[in-house]
């Protein structure tokens, strides 16, 4: 196991996989991942690493399967003050934004 | 991320080159420091997050810009190729670390016995100097001997290294104080010394005195 998300993007990239990285750019709270985790995603559903303590990880990789087709890179916001955060249930009570990109 | 600047980025990494990813969140716009030179703003706050190891979040004309360093690994450097040092080189190089393995005794520190680490069959205070130990080295010996010890100490106590431990007993220690002292170093010096080593979880086997050595360097790392 490893905690090393860039080597694992890079891996898969060079397997030929589209690769997208989520990135936790800020945090507020109770946050369980700081500032700088990654999460890993391909377009055929493998994931890798994570940007919280799995409550939004879900939500993550869509937004990274639609970063994956258009290119164009997101900056997600996650709190409690945030409906889609009630949605995926961000259980913690933290805030924090994650930014997604493609590698390319 | 394009590629090009992932592979600069994994380059400088393999190097052990400290770097930062400067990323403008606005378009996902990304410069990789210094390797690329930036404006005023952008360049301290790269080198203020080298130095204190975290990311920022920044404002430069008016974008907002995340700010992620990349330092070389922490480095932890064990003294004695013995039993626990086969299960503390795995548990630290699974958080991160670049581990050396220091021990001249060849016939304890074997390929075989620690697949894939880096190994110094030098004698300890050469190794340690040529090392040369830095605010982001942890040291462990654990030989039990005062042999190869020792050396290893007197170096580790005049590096800045933020963690050094020793494995033995109370009287074990109480011993080896007095030949530091011996040595020159005097009581601060003597304090920086985990001993005995590792947080006290009650540990008997080799993995679980690994653990309890790895959790007191983690606790030292995060300012515990």
């Amino acid at each position: 196991m490893t905690e090393d998300m860039l080597e694992t993007a890079a891996a898969w990239a060079e397997a030929g996989e589209q690769v997208a990285i989520a990135t936790v750019v800020e945090t507020w709270g109770s946050s369980p991942r700081p500032a700088g985790s990654m999460l890993v995603v391909t377009a055929s559903g493998r994931m890798a690493g994570s940007v919280s303590g799995g409550c939004i990880e879900g939500a993550v990789a869509e937004v990274a399967q639609e970063t994956m087709r258009t290119g164009q890179p997101q900056l997600l916001d996650f709190g409690i003050s945030d409906e889609r955060a009630w949605e995926v249930g961000l259980a913690c009570g933290g805030k924090l934004k994650v930014f997604v990109e493609k590698l390319a | 991320m394009k590629l090009a600047l992932l592979a600069s980025l994994r380059k400088a990494r393999a190097a052990g080159r400290p770097v930062v990813v400067l990323t403008r969140l606005s378009d996902g716009h990304q410069c990789l420091w210094p390797d690329e030179a930036l404006p005023g703003t952008l360049a301290e706050a790269a080198q203020a997050a080298l130095d204190s190891d975290r990311t920022a979040n920044i404002e430069s004309e008016g974008e907002a810009w995340f700010v992620q360093p990349h330092n070389p690994p922490l480095r932890l450097v064990i003294v004695g190729a013995v039993h626990v040092a086969q299960a503390l080189a795995p548990m630290a190089a699974g958080m991160g670390f670049a581990v050396t393995i220091v021990d001249p005794r060849r016939a304890f520190a074997t390929e075989e016995r620690f697949t894939g680490v880096a190994l110094n069959h030098d004698w300890p205070d050469e190794a340690m100097v040529a090392l040369a130990p830095d605010t982001r080295t942890a040291i462990v010996t654990l030989t039990h001997d005062p042999k190869l010890d020792d050396p290893a100490l007197d170096v580790a106590l005049k590096s800045p290294a933020f963690y050094v431990g020793a494995l033995g007993s109370r009287r074990t220690h109480a011993k080896r104080v007095d030949r530091l002292k011996e040595l020159g170093h005097g009581d601060a010096a003597i304090a920086r010394i985990a001993a005995p080593v590792g947080l006290d979880i009650g540990a008997v086997t080799a993995p679980e005195i690994a653990l309890s050595i790895m959790a007191q360097v983690v606790a030292r790392r995060r300012g515990k």
